[in-house]
C-alpha cells in the first residue's frame, strides 16, 4: 500500500512537470503584462525539436538543447511582434499555435517519412535518476524520473524569487503593471518584454523535452493535447504568481494521474479525458466565487469584459 | 488589452511630400485590402520557401492545390466544405465583432452533430418535419453550450477565450463518449452512430452529392449575421464594444447581455455545421470525423482575415477551403505533406497580426 502511494505521487509529478516549466513561462510573461496563449504550440515545437534533437545527435541532451534553443527561437515571432511592433498577442498566438501543428506534421513526413509519430529504437530519451533507487521515500518517488523533474520546482522558486527581491524582477513586474510609469521610470518596457517571453519560449522548449523524452520516448502529433491549455489555466488562477504554481500545477498532474488510475479500473477514457479540463474550470469559478471583485490579475484577465456599471 | 495601444492614425490633412506618382503609390498602399491581400502572398511566399527547403517544388504544389480543389469533379465537395468553413467563420467572426475570442468551436460543433443525430436518428417524423428540427435543436443545444462562457466572463472574470478552450474538450469528451457507448451503433468496427433513415438526410440539391440544403441554411446564417451587423442596434453595439469595451459600457451597452448573445449566437453557428454534416453523407456521427478535418481554426483564421466583417467572409474562405481541399491533391500529386495547409493557415494568421509594423513605421515616420 505504501509503494502503491508513492508511486502515485511520481505519476502526478511526471504529469505536473511540463504544465508547470509552460505555466512558468506564462506567468513570467503576465507578470510583464504580454498575455502568452502561445504556450501549447511552443510546448509541442519543444517536443519535436527535442525528439529531433536527439535523434541527430544522438544524445538527449543534445535533444534537450536543440529544444530550447529552437523553440527560443520560435518565441521571438510572439515577442517581438506583441512587445515591440505592439501586435495583438492573442492573435499572433492563435497563428503561431496552428504553425507547430502544421510545421511539426510536416516536418515529420519530410525529415522522417512517417507520419502520426516517430520513435526509432535509436532514439535517445532523458537519463533517468537510478541512483536514488535505494534511499527510501524519494527513491520510488524519483528514481524513475528525469533531472528535470526536481529542477522545475528549483527553476520556479529562484524564478519567484528573482521577481520579488532582484531589481531586475522588480522591474518586470513595474512593466507588466503600469507600462507607461515604469517608461517614465526609465525601465526600456519593450525589452523587458521582449526578453522575458523569449525566455518563456526556452521554458517551454524545456516542457516540450520533458514530455516526449521524459514522460515518453516518442513525438506524437499534436501530442501536448491542450497541456499548453491547462499551463495558461494555471497561471490565471494564481494571477500570474511563479511561487503557487506548483499547487495548481501538481492539482492538474493529479487529476491526470487519477484518470490514469480510473481507467486501469475501466472508467471510460473519453471520460477522464476530460477530467483535467473540467477541474481546472470549476477551480477557476471557486476561486472568482470567493474574491468577489477583486482583481487578482489585472495582466491575464485584460479580455475579461468589465461589469457596466 | 492594456499594453496594446493605438498609434495615432496619420491624418489625410498631412500632405505626402513628393512627386504625385508617390504619392498615388502611398494612397494605394493604405487600401485596407492591401493588408490582407499582402498577408496572403506573404504566406504563400513564405510557404513555398518552406517547399523549397523541403527539396520539393512549389510551383507543382500550388498548382496540385489549386488543380485539385477545383477542378469540375471535385467542385461538388469543395462547396459543402466552403459552407463549413464559412458556418466555423460565423461561430468565431460574431464575437470577434466585439473583441472577444471563441476558440471552443469544436466542443459546439460536436454538441450540434450529436444533437442532430439524437433527433433526426430516432424521431420517426416526415422529413420536411425532422430536418428542420434537428438543424434547430443543433442550434440551441450548442447556442446554450456557447452561451455558458458569457456569465463565467461576467460573474466570475474568466475571459471567454479561456472558458471556451476549457468548455471545448470536456464537450468533445462527452460526445465521444458517447457515440462509443450509449448511443453507438452495435457491433459496428468504429465508434458511430446509425445510419440515419432516408427520410432524415439533407435535402440534395440536384443531384449533387457532397452540396445539399444545408450550404443553403449556412449561407443564409451568413445573411443574417450580415443584416444584423449592418443594420441593426445590436449589431451597432458589438461594434462599439469591439472597438472600445469601455465607451461601450459608458454609452448603455450592456455588455454582459451583449457577450451572452454573441456566444449563443457563435455557438448555435457552430451547432448547425455539426448538424449539417451530420445529416449529410455518411449520413451519421462519426467518432472525430467532425473535427479532424480542422473546419474550426479554418474558419477562424477565415474570420480572423475578414477582421470579422460578414461581406468578408465569403471571400476569405474560399482561401481556406482551397487550401483544405487541394492539401490532399498537392500531398497525392506533388508529394508535399497535408500539414502545409496547416502550415499556411498559421502563417497568414502571423502575419496578419504582425501589420501593426506599418503602422509602427508610420508613426516613426511621422513623427521623425
Amino acid at each position: 500500500m505504501h509503494v502503491f502511494e508513492l508511486g502515485f505521487v511520481a505519476a502526478v509529478l511526471l504529469a505536473a512537470t511540463p504544465i508547470l516549466y509552460a505555466a512558468l513561462a506564462g506567468a513570467l510573461s503576465a507578470q510583464a503584462g504580454v498575455f502568452n496563449i502561445a504556450l501549447e504550440g511552443q510546448m509541442l515545437w519543444g517536443a519535436f525539436a527535442a525528439v529531433a534533437g536527439s535523434y541527430y545527435t544522438g544524445s538527449a541532451w543534445g535533444g534537450l538543447l536543440t529544444a530550447v534553443l529552437s523553440t527560443a527561437l520560435f518565441s521571438v515571432i510572439l515577442a517581438v511582434g506583441a512587445a515591440r511592433w505592439k501586435a495583438d498577442p492573442i492573435i499572433i498566438a492563435i497563428g503561431t499555435n496552428l504553425l507547430a501543428i502544421g510545421l511539426t506534421g510536416f516536418l515529420l513526413r519530410v525529415l522522417f517519412g512517417v507520419s502520426g509519430s516517430f520513435s526509432p529504437r535509436e532514439l535517445q530519451g532523458l537519463p533517468k535518476m537510478t541512483f536514488l533507487t535505494d534511499v527510501p521515500v524519494i527513491g520510488p518517488i524519483f528514481s524513475g524520473q528525469t533531472v528535470l523533474v526536481p529542477f522545475a520546482f528549483v527553476v520556479i522558486a529562484a524564478a519567484g524569487i528573482w521577481l520579488k527581491v532582484s531589481p531586475a524582477g522588480l522591474r518586470l513586474r513595474g512593466v507588466g503593471e503600469h507600462p507607461d510609469a515604469a517608461a517614465s521610470l526609465g525601465v526600456e518596457v519593450a525589452r523587458y518584454q521582449t526578453w522575458v517571453t523569449i525566455v518563456g519560449g526556452a521554458l517551454c522548449g524545456i516542457a516540450g523535452a520533458q514530455l516526449a523524452l521524459g514522460n515518453v520516448t516518442v513525438f506524437t502529433e499534436n501530442m501536448t493535447a491542450g497541456r499548453g491549455w491547462i499551463a495558461v489555466a494555471a497561471v490565471m488562477l494564481v494571477g500570474g504568481r511563479p511561487l503557487w504554481l506548483p499547487v495548481a500545477c501538481l492539482g492538474f498532474g493529479a487529476a491526470e494521474a487519477l484518470g490514469f488510475r480510473l481507467q486501469g479500473i475501466g472508467a471510460p477514457q473519453q471520460l477522464t479525458d476530460a477530467a483535467p479540463y473540467a477541474i481546472t474550470l470549476l477551480v477557476l469559478i471557486a476561486t472568482r466565487i470567493r474574491l468577489p471583485r477583486r482583481r487578482t490579475a489585472a495582466a491575464v484577465t485584460t479580455s475579461a469584459p468589465t461589469p457596466a456599471a | 488589452m492594456t499594453s496594446t495601444t493605438t498609434p495615432p492614425a496619420t491624418g489625410p490633412e498631412a500632405p505626402a511630400p513628393g512627386r504625385p506618382g508617390a504619392r498615388l503609390v502611398r494612397a494605394a498602399l493604405r487600401h485596407p485590402a492591401v493588408v490582407p491581400v499582402g498577408a496572403v502572398v506573404l504566406a504563400l511566399l513564405i510557404g513555398a520557401v518552406i517547399i523549397l527547403a523541403a527539396g520539393l517544388d512549389p510551383v507543382t504544389a500550388y498548382a496540385a492545390v489549386i488543380s485539385g480543389a477545383l477542378e469540375p469533379g471535385s467542385l461538388d465537395y469543395t462547396f459543402s466544405v466552403w459552407g463549413f468553413i464559412i458556418g466555423m467563420a460565423l461561430a468565431a467572426a460574431i464575437p470577434l465583432r466585439m473583441g472577444e475570442f471563441n476558440l471552443g468551436g469544436n466542443g459546439q460543433l460536436v454538441l450540434g452533430g450529436l444533437t442532430a443525430a439524437v433527433i433526426a436518428g430516432n424521431l420517426p417524423l416526415p422529413g420536411p418535419i425532422v430536418i428542420p428540427l434537428a438543424v434547430l435543436g443543433a442550434a440551441v443545444v450548442s447556442g446554450a453550450f456557447g452561451a455558458i462562457s458569457a456569465p463565467l466572463a461576467t460573474r466570475f472574470g474568466i475571459p471567454i477565450i479561456i472558458s471556451t478552450l476549457l468548455l471545448s474538450p470536456i464537450a468533445v469528451a462527452v460526445v465521444s463518449y458517447l457515440v462509443r457507448f450509449p448511443l453507438g451503433e452495435a457491433g459496428a468496427a468504429v465508434a458511430q452512430t446509425p445510419r440515419l433513415p432516408q427520410d432524415a438526410r439533407m435535402w440534395a440539391l440536384g443531384d449533387l452529392s457532397y452540396s445539399n440544403v444545408g450550404l443553403l441554411i449556412i449561407l443564409a446564417l451568413l445573411v443574417v449575421f450580415w443584416l444584423v451587423d449592418s443594420r441593426s442596434a445590436v449589431g451597432f453595439e458589438l461594434r462599439v464594444v469591439g472597438a472600445n469595451r469601455r465607451f461601450g459600457a459608458y454609452g448603455g451597452v450592456r455588455v454582459g447581455r451583449l457577450a451572452l448573445g454573441a456566444m449563443a449566437a457563435a455557438g448555435a453557428a457552430a451547432g448547425v455545421v455539426g448538424a449539417v454534416m451530420v445529416m449529410s453523407s455518411p449520413f451519421r456521427l462519426i467518432d472525430g470525423a467532425l473535427i479532424s478535418p480542422g473546419y474550426t481554426f479554418a474558419g477562424l483564421a477565415a474570420a480572423l482575415l475578414a477582421g470579422g466583417r460578414p461581406a468578408l467572409i465569403p471571400v476569405t474562405a474560399i482561401l481556406f477551403t482551397v487550401l483544405q481541399v487541394g492539401g490532399a491533391a498537392m500531398e497525392r500529386s506533388a508529394d508535399v505533406p497535408r500539414q502545409l495547409s496547416d502550415v499556411l493557415q498559421g502563417v497568414v494568421i502571423v502575419v496578419l497580426a504582425l501589420r501593426t509594423v506599418l503602422d509602427q513605421r508610420r508613426t516613426e515616420r511621422s513623427s521623425a
